[in-house]
């Protein structure tokens, strides 16, 4: 009997001695680890590309720390998602991630990210980042929380040689919506097998959908969501139902996909890795980072894209000044608020975007540069040929309001579009919905009708 | 020895005792932290992140006026009841019965080809449902190769795709729940009905199904729980789509809580599927005491 407690004790004894040697050590000495998360997939690997080299460069000038890298295999959605929840808690927050620029002021409310100011003044090349870029980084208060990556603007992309087969004059260069009918209804005449002009719409394509799509046609109206001065959100706008208006016209009469490839979150593959090589669309609605799926290495290598493809500004709705609407996003990188090692994490966050890596990236994936040392080299404005076009637009461009409803927002904006494609709703209807969505979702008082 | 005997008493219940810590902790724990977050609006980011505040019913009132709720519990009992309690009970029932009367190599056969989809993880399951039903897929081009022409399954009739997946998925658990139900049942007593002139219809209808109600019973409630917790095959299929056609309440509420960052509220509707699961589940408990005399 004697015996029982002596080795209760040991055990005991024995999973302090454990426990004891799970507890983190102090972080100054022996080997540290920096987790980096970061999105990565079959068609985005750009991103992967400069980390890992970024990652070679610091683990030899910083012996004995590790940069564990956590790539994230998602698209937009649902890594923003897998982010915010690994971000919730301490002890899986990364200590560097990669963070969507209208993300970053709900995710500095919710505590996420680490505050720059007192880092980045003693960093060099900060001054060489872009003024209006770095609007991008500050949250509510004012401060600096992310660093800028790249950002991005778009326009329509149009297969020079569809558009010729139809008698089309190039270069092409809509200056109204109707100009855009009259074209796509001529391709449609011409070749009806072809898909004249397709703009993405409905839920399957998430943001997508809203940025390559009705912000287009919403901000070309002259409304928009979100009033800046009042701070409210924009229902019964007539140029919300316009915009629902042109999406209903391109889809009822087949100008557009079929609506069921519409919903398809993978359209947009189809776009770039098919429909655009095969000749099958006339154009589209995409981003300035298109030619990173064709040029050399890319996922839908294109040797022919250079010449092929053409670029245009969006017109706004009757050709109103300034004649052509944009709109742009971008990502960043921030410090997680909760980091241990906070230092030596903005350390690797300035290594990952040095001159070199930034020019790299910004290449690789066609961003449009955000350091003016990068804006400045060769190798960046012959990229590919369509760098100064879509560079222009950064001056007719416009940004999500990035409060923390937008999201919802979006999606009922989403929403709408998806209900006038389908059919089952009027624009009228599908704009009520949505102005009842929004009092909704921020409240009444927080609407303005324009 | 009143005390030595509640000793050994309570030395009764230790060897459960892991068990019901470990139900504590992952299963009732998880279940009053949703009640607690549902009546909160803790959001995935912004200032309802670091702070989540007591909002009391408010996500409720919410559930109550939102028009996609009363049309996603509609969906929910459609997708449980046609593919649940009809399709993969009745299903499962029919093919246990005719198996036992048919030669052991069908048998066979069709036992291994039913319980075949049953083995799959579900993502493979929902991919390969995927496959036949999208629009290049399989059912098109069997339809196109026999001359008909395809529709967009997954579009135009979302519910009836995801019914038909679900019953195709879920069928052998049934099948073998009855199949040893049915083995259970006395050779005399069918013999004895035989004697007395019932048919093969009266015989199942008067004297196997009584005896295997229990086993039946039991069948609907695993089978209902389980439909009314499928999320994987929706989402890969139609993600709920198109214009929420095919918005189950398990998806509603990961659209709430994860890809809007409202947590409260998407808590709120797991919470509704929580209790919907709960009387279905007491219906079937009830069913199962009756038959007790």
């Amino acid at each position: 009997m004697a015996r029982r407690p002596l080795t209760v004790l040991s055990l005991l004894a024995a999973t302090v001695l454990a426990l004891a040697s799970c507890t983190p050590g102090n972080p100054a000495e022996g080997p540290r680890t920096i987790k980096v998360a970061y999105q990565k997939t079959d068609a985005f690997t750009a991103l992967d590309t400069m980390f890992q080299s970024a990652k070679k460069e610091f683990e030899a000038a910083h012996q004995g720390v590790t940069v564990e890298l956590q790539p994230i295999q998602a698209n937009d959605d649902d890594y923003g998602t897998k982010l915010a929840l690994a971000l919730r808690s301490p002890s899986t927050a990364p200590d560097v991630f990669y963070e969507d620029t209208f993300k970053v002021r709900s995710d500095v409310d919710a505590g996420y990210l680490l505050n720059l100011d007192s880092r980045l003044g003693g960093w060099a090349d900060w001054e060489k980042f872009d003024d209006a870029a770095k609007e991008a980084g500050k949250a509510d208060d004012g401060g600096t929380y992310a660093v800028p990556l790249g950002t991005d603007t778009r326009a329509i992309w149009y297969n020079k040689k569809v558009l010729q087969a139809a008698g089309v004059a190039l270069p092409w260069r809509p200056a109204t919506w109707q100009d855009i009918l009259d074209t796509a209804r001529k391709v449609k005449a011409s070749d009806p097998s072809v898909i004249p002009f397709n703009m993405y719409a409905g839920k399957g394509t998430g943001e997508g959908t809203v940025m390559q799509g009705f912000y287009e046609l919403l901000y070309g109206t002259g409304a928009s969501l979100y009033d800046q001065d009042s701070k409210k959100w924009v229902v019964g706008s007539t140029g919300f139902t316009d915009s629902l208006t042109f999406l209903k016209t391109l889809y009822s009469e087949n100008l557009a996909v079929a609506p069921a490839d519409a919903l398809d979150p993978n359209v947009w593959k189809k776009v770039f890795g098919e429909w655009f090589p095969q000749g099958k669309l006339g154009a589209t609605v995409e981003g300035s980072y298109s030619p990173s799926f064709w040029q050399k290495g890319g996922s839908y290598e294109w040797p022919g894209y250079a010449e092929e493809m053409g670029v245009a500004p969006f017109p706004t709705q009757k050709g109103q000044a300034p004649g052509a609407v944009s709109m742009s996003g971008g990502w960043t990188l921030a410090v997680g608020a909760e980091t241990k090692q906070a230092d030596l994490a903005f350390s690797f966050l300035t290594t990952a975007l040095n001159a070199k890596n930034s020019l790299d990236f910004t290449v690789a994936s066609s961003q449009i540069a955000v350091r003016n040392d990068v804006a400045a080299d060769a190798g960046y404005q012959s990229a590919n040929p369509f760098v100064k076009d879509v560079s222009a637009l950064v001056s007719v461009t416009h940004y999500r309001p990035a409060t923390s409803d937008y999201p919802r927002i979006s999606a009922a904006v989403q929403e709408a579009t998806e209900a006038v494609i389908t059919g089952s709703k009027t624009p009228e209807q599908a704009a009520a919905d949505y102005d009842a969505a929004v009092a909704g979702i921020v409240g009444g008082e927080k609407t303005v009708r324009k | 020895m009143p005390a030595t005997h509640r000793a050994r008493q309570v030395a009764r219940y230790l060897p459960v005792l892991p068990a019901i810590l470990l139900l504590a902790v992952f299963l009732a724990g998880p279940v009053l932290w949703a009640f607690h977050a549902s009546l909160t609006n803790a959001g995935l980011t912004g200032r309802n992140a670091r702070n989540p505040q007591w909002v009391g019913l408010e996500n409720y009132q919410r559930l109550l006026q939102d028009p996609v709720f009363p049309f996603s519990v509609g969906l929910t009992v459609v997708f449980v009841a046609g593919s649940a309690i009809l399709g993969q009970n009745l299903l499962g029932l029919a093919l246990a019965v005719l198996m036992r009367r048919a030669r052991p190599a069908v048998a066979a056969t069709v036992g291994t080809a039913v319980v075949a989809a049953w083995v799959l993880p579900e993502i493979v399951a929902a991919f390969a449902a995927y496959a036949f039903f999208s629009r290049d897929g399989t059912l098109n081009q069997l339809l196109g190769a026999m001359g008909q022409p395809g529709t967009d399954w997954l579009y135009a009739v979302p519910m009836v795709a995801l019914v038909l997946a679900n019953v195709w998925r879920g069928t052998a658990f049934s099948m073998l729940v009855y199949r040893a139900a049915l083995g259970g049942v006395p050779a005399e007593l069918s013999e004895a009905a035989h004697m007395d002139g019932a048919g093969p219809w009266q015989r199942l209808v008067f004297i196997t199904l009584p005896v295997i109600r229990g086993s039946i019973a039991t069948n609907l409630m695993l089978v209902t729980l389980q439909t009314l917790a499928v999320f994987t095959l929706v989402w890969v299929m139609t993600a709920g789509g198109p214009a929420n056609a095919s918005t189950t309440l398990p998806v509603l509420a990961y659209q709430e809580a994860f890809r809007f960052g409202d947590i409260g509220y998407g808590t709120a509707v797991a919470v509704v599927l929580l209790l919907l699961g709960a009387v279905f589940g007491v219906a079937y408990l009830r069913l199962l005491r009756e038959q007790r005399p």
